[in-house]
């Protein structure tokens, strides 16, 4: 504070905090469509295009949105990657190419993520594991028992189901704008109700939220179960996408990390408490236009890893030193 | 106002920790639109029995009234909506949340729809701020992060308003304000004490005691020592909380021949915050620096420190010219500085009172070699330092966070000692420490500087600048404006400080 005493105080109006997810998101689409234009394939500036970028990113940007609120109320979730596996075999074995057994065996998803939720949210809180701790825990648990009981692809899913990953309406995807959905909903919950207001208190200051009488704990146990159910619904997608479930889906796509990269990118702060969906939905577009670059640039699959190392770091070391505090 | 039964009343309350009593058949009661200053040194059992008040802690024995209702109190929760708010100085406010929503944090308005009514509780803020001064500077839609502090206390003690609160706490509320958000702060404890609502002022400042409470109580050793109906002169209270005369409280200043050669001389030194800075200091002196916040007194330091370098001028340290570009280089040169908030910029809170004490040497120590034989990182060494600066602690392996704040002021300067600096530059020295360490803190000044240290102080407490210090230098938008010999009046170094006369002494 006294070292501050001398810093002018500070601008009011616009505040990049605010608007960085949007800058970056302007960049990596100027990025994306000068190397289309310089490597001469304009073909991939076109709108259908544009959708195909985005269909890649669903599962990510579902799993993202949980990955969201557990962020913000200063937990974390690794177990996400390990659960998305565990769903997407679950309901496919459920399943097994009959129609009938939809119902159920989404249910049955959906009623797993909502254990794992409990469980995290529940050791995190009441018994105070680190989350990292926690949740990784979580995370060999389910791969454990997954691995004991299936080593490759397992069930399968019947084509009423397949239009969850590949049915249309009109130019849009499905699954895209059940993101969509999702992710206003989210913003309802966060922008407009008490539940989602309790989360930013317990996030930014738990001893203050619990003394204007918030149940901390509650709070944080509901976030997991939200970002497992999240996790969970990814891995009903993958499996209709890949129209069976297989034990390494999860862990193939490094759901856990990249969810939480995706959601620091978008501005979200790990220390909890500032944030919002908007911003993670930037991340993870920003996230598969570098992927588009990638690909339409041709660049080689390991240098890819070390680019999107890079730029994981640079983006939130851009927020740092902008914002002139630890983000992350 | 006119209602003169006590809305709070507690009856022996005595309370134990491990190993103590904090507290013993302390009675204690406030009656509705009053200020009753509560104070004592640290220690002699304030938070425990804030804390007992507030349902933090629940007594060992005593009962608590509450509007003439024994109550008793499992979680703060309950205490907040018996109407009891405490504002502590670490305030509970979210920085990342606006106004509004902080003040109806836990407690939103719900439209039929049962979605937080945005719009309601934007004019409710409204309302509840328009009682105060600060009204104006305030919209409920700013983040409460982009307040400054002053502000941020206004939005707590609104918060409490808006809760309903009867009684309100405030612990030690003018530490981190300067001395115009003081006034406004004591307006608005008026206009709550004109609204009825009951008021419980901790401090250590004789100042406020005077110019705010009704009635006042003296705790000492978990004891009530004194109690007083009408404001007493200072030296009463002082002598309750002490339990002794207080002679000698500031260190006698430095004889003539006490004052050696110019240890620091800045000539015509300046950078963004700092125009034409002329300075110096000599062996054996304590140099004050007196002005309001933002006068550039915490940039000179830190333009010393390296850490906010100057841009053009000079500066000789020991007849060397010197120039410190980071705070590395400036304690190379001999440059010492305790930072005005200990705990975020000074201590380790999670480390041991000897881990602290070294912190600085080891950041200069060798990379190999055992600790005992690396002179920079002797352990023995430390502890003879820690032995010298008298510091009390059970051990010095304990963690410094359980340390009175004098006792890890203390354990900063062992830090510089083992560093033998030429200057070193005390900022808010004595801050949030009670006054038998404050007499501490100003006597181990005066030691270094009869050792042959040039120091520097910063504080923005009037009396002790002028008091503790051989000269006064006057600081006023990033220059030097005055000086005063020891012993100016106040008054006249707080026109200076203001810019009403610029009449050096």
């Amino acid at each position: 504070m006294s070292l501050a005493e001398d810093t002018p105080p500070r601008k009011t109006g616009f505040r990049f905090e605010r608007w960085a997810p949007l800058i970056l998101l302007g960049g990596a689409l100027v990025i994306y469509v000068i190397v289309a234009l310089a490597t001469g394939q304009a073909q991939y500036l076109t709108f259908d295009n544009l959708i195909a970028i985005l269909g890649r990113s669903i599962a990510l940007g579902i799993t993202a949105v949980g990955q969201t609120f557990v962020i913000l109320v200063a937990s974390i979730d690794l177990s996400v990657a390990s659960l998305i596996s565990a769903t997407a075999v679950l309901a496919s074995v459920v399943m097994d190419g009959s129609p009938a057994m939809i119902v159920p065996a989404v249910l049955a998803a959906l009623v797993l993520g909502g254990v794992v939720g409990v469980t995290n949210g529940i050791v995190v809180s009441v018994l105070k594991v680190n989350p990292l701790i926690a949740t990784l825990g979580m995370s060999l648990i389910i791969q454990g028992c997954l691995s004991a009981f299936v080593s490759n692809f397992a069930g399968e899913v019947p084509a009423a189901f397949q239009v969850f990953a590949y049915g249309e309406v009109g130019p849009f995807p499905i699954a895209l704008l059940f993101l969509a959905g999702l992710a206003v909903l989210a913003w309802i919950v966060l922008r407009f109700t008490k539940f989602g207001s309790d989360m930013y208190a317990v996030g930014g200051n738990e001893e203050a939220a619990r003394f204007a009488g918030i149940k901390t704990g509650r709070i944080v146990v509901l976030s997991h179960v939200i970002c497992s159910v999240c996790a969970a619904i990814a891995g009903l997608y993958l499996a209709s996408r890949l129209r069976s479930g297989a034990p390494w889906i999860g862990s193939d796509g490094v759901y856990d990390l990249e969810s939480i990269a995706v959601v620091v990118i978008g501005g979200t702060v790990l220390a909890g408490g500032r944030g919002g969906i908007w911003g993670t939905m930037a991340g993870m577009l920003i996230f598969s236009l570098i992927d588009s670059v990638f690909n339409i640039a041709g660049v080689d699959s390991f240098a890819k890893q070390v680019l999107r190392g890079i730029i994981i770091v640079a983006a939130v070391a851009f927020y740092a030193i902008r914002s002139k505090r630890i983000v992350a | 106002m006119t209602d003169s039964a006590p809305v709070i009343e507690m009856k022996g309350i005595t309370k134990s920790f491990p190993g103590v009593r904090a507290l013993s058949e302390v009675s204690f009661d406030v009656r509705p639109g009053e200020v009753q200053a509560l104070v004592g040194e640290n220690g002699a059992g304030k938070s425990t029995l804030i804390k007992i008040l507030s349902g933090v802690y629940h007594a060992d024995a005593g009962e608590v009234h509450v509007g003439g209702e024994a109550v008793h109190f499992a979680h703060p929760v309950e205490s907040l909506q018996a109407g009891i708010a405490v504002i502590y100085q670490e305030f509970s406010l979210l920085p990342e949340r606006t106004v509004a929503q902080n003040l109806f944090l836990g407690r939103e308005p719900r439209t039929r729809f049962g979605l937080i009514d945005g719009a309601r509780m934007r004019a409710e803020t409204r309302e509840v701020l328009s009682l105060f001064a600060a009204a104006g500077r305030i919209d409920p839609d700013r983040t409460v992060g982009e307040l400054d502090v002053a502000t941020q206390q206004v939005v707590e003690i609104a918060k409490a308003v808006s809760t309903g609160a009867r009684v309100v706490v405030m612990d030690e509320p003018t530490a981190a304000l300067n001395e115009a958000e003081c006034e406004e702060l004591f307006a608005t404890v008026d206009t709550l004490r004109k609204r009825g609502v009951a008021i419980i002022y901790i401090t250590h400042r004789m100042r406020e005691i005077t110019r705010l409470a009704d009635r006042v109580t003296v705790l000492k050793d978990g004891e009530v020592a004194a109690r007083f109906d009408e404001v007493p002169a200072p030296d009463a209270i002082v002598r309750a909380m002490v339990g002794r005369d207080i002679e000698d409280f500031y260190a006698p200043p430095a004889t003539p021949d006490e004052i050696g050669e110019t240890i620091l001389s800045v000539r015509g030194a300046g950078n963004a915050m700092l125009h034409d800075i002329d300075l110096d200091v000599r062996a054996g002196e304590i140099v004050g620096l007196a002005g309001i916040q933002g006068a550039g007194r915490v940039a000179l330091a830190m333009a010393l420190f390296g850490q906010t370098p100057f841009e053009h001028g000079d500066v000789t340290l020991n007849g060397d010219t010197v120039t410190f570009r980071n705070p590395r280089t400036a304690i190379m040169g001999g440059v010492g500085l305790l930072p005005g908030d200990r705990k975020a910029e000074g201590l380790v809170l999670m480390q041991s009172v000897r881990d602290n004490g070294m912190l600085t040497s080891r950041a200069f120590g060798k990379l190999w070699g055992s600790d005992r034989k690396n002179a920079h990182a002797d352990t023995d060494r430390m502890d003879e330092l820690l032995d010298h600066m008298e510091i009390r602690a059970a051990s010095y392996d304990q963690d410094i966070r359980a340390l009175s704040g004098g006792n890890q002021q203390k354990a900063i300067v062992a830090r510089w000692l083992s560093m033998r600096p030429k200057l070193l530059i005390f900022i808010e020295p004595t801050r949030g420490i009670d006054v038998n360490s404050k007499a501490g803190i100003y006597h181990l000044m005066r030691d270094l500087a009869r050792e042959g240290a040039g120091i520097l102080m910063i504080s923005s407490d009037l009396p002790e600048v002028i008091g503790a210090a051989d000269r006064v230098l006057v600081m006023q938008e990033g220059r030097i404006a005055a000086e005063f010999p020891h012993g100016a009046s106040e008054q006249d170094v707080m026109h200076a400080a203001t810019g009403e006369t610029g009449v050096a002494a």
